[in-house]
């Protein structure tokens, strides 16, 4: 997977993100932390803002998942925030028409109780 | 015209397997009178719900592939309405999204084979060069 180029440096971010959630796609950390944190996170700043931002790409493109289904909560809850919302794909690097298919598989499991419409599943 | 449904519902985690048999042979009796098939039953377990619903916070997921026209699943989903067990329930046809994947699917096996064609050429093609050199030199 592409995990393991990046995980050195996405390591120490982690824990100062927003939560426990360790299948968060990849590709949201640098967006939301990468800005104000001066932690152990990105390259040290060398004269001036120096960004590092990796191109995020689909999940569902990269590792030919064809069929995204509703009964794979599993595959479903990486998309899904905390909250229980569906993560927007300028965070998550989904391509459009996979984006689509998966908004519309979510709302089906949130139908037959398999995620939560709000909130954590408990 | 036929089409294929799946036809997901929850029961409540508190009924017994033999009602539950019951209830599922029932439900089959209902779909084949209306001349429709049922081509599989699978009983998922119990399973945390993720909210609550009617009070129950896990409930027994069984997944049904049922074949047959849209008269089929209405005359179905009333009968699962009415059904007191029966806590939540989702039929989802299928029948397109099989299709679209079994098209991608040959697409994919299709461009497999193409790429594995040339790399056996390739593979003659210094075989061939380098018997010649000999006979040349």
């Amino acid at each position: 997977m592409t995990d393991e180029t990046k995980a050195p440096s996405e390591r120490p971010e982690r824990p100062a993100g927003d939560g426990p959630r360790e299948f968060r796609p990849s590709g949201d950390r640098p967006r939301f932390g990468g800005g104000g944190r001066s932690g152990p996170g990105g390259s040290p700043r060398e004269g001036g803002r120096k960004f590092f931002r990796r191109k995020k790409v689909c999940k569902f493109c990269t590792e030919k998942i064809a069929d995204i289904n509703y009964k794979d909560y599993r595959l479903l809850g990486q998309f899904v925030a905390e909250s229980g919302k569906i993560v927007p794909r300028r965070l998550t690097g989904v391509c459009s028409p996979h984006q689509h298919r998966l908004a519309s598989a979510i709302k089906q499991a949130r139908n037959i109780a398999l995620l939560p419409f709000a909130g954590r599943a408990s | 015209m036929n089409r294929t449904y799946e036809l997901m519902f929850i029961v409540r985690p508190d009924m017994a397997d033999e009602d539950l048999d019951k209830l599922v042979s029932h439900l089959e009796t209902t779909v084949t009178s209306a001349a429709g098939s049922v081509k599989s039953v699978d009983r998922m377990g119990k399973r945390r719900l993720a909210y609550t619903v009617r009070k129950f916070r896990e409930g027994i997921y069984i997944l049904m592939t049922i074949e047959g026209t849209g008269t089929v699943i209405h005359e179905l989903e009333r009968r699962l309405r009415v059904t007191e067990q029966v806590i939540k329930f989702l039929t989802v046809r299928i029948d397109e999204e099989q299709k679209r994947l079994d098209k991608i699917k040959k697409l994919r096996d299709a461009k497999k084979k193409v790429s594995a064609q040339p790399a056996a050429v390739a593979e003659e093609a210094p075989a061939a060069p380098a018997a010649e050199t000999p006979a040349t030199a």
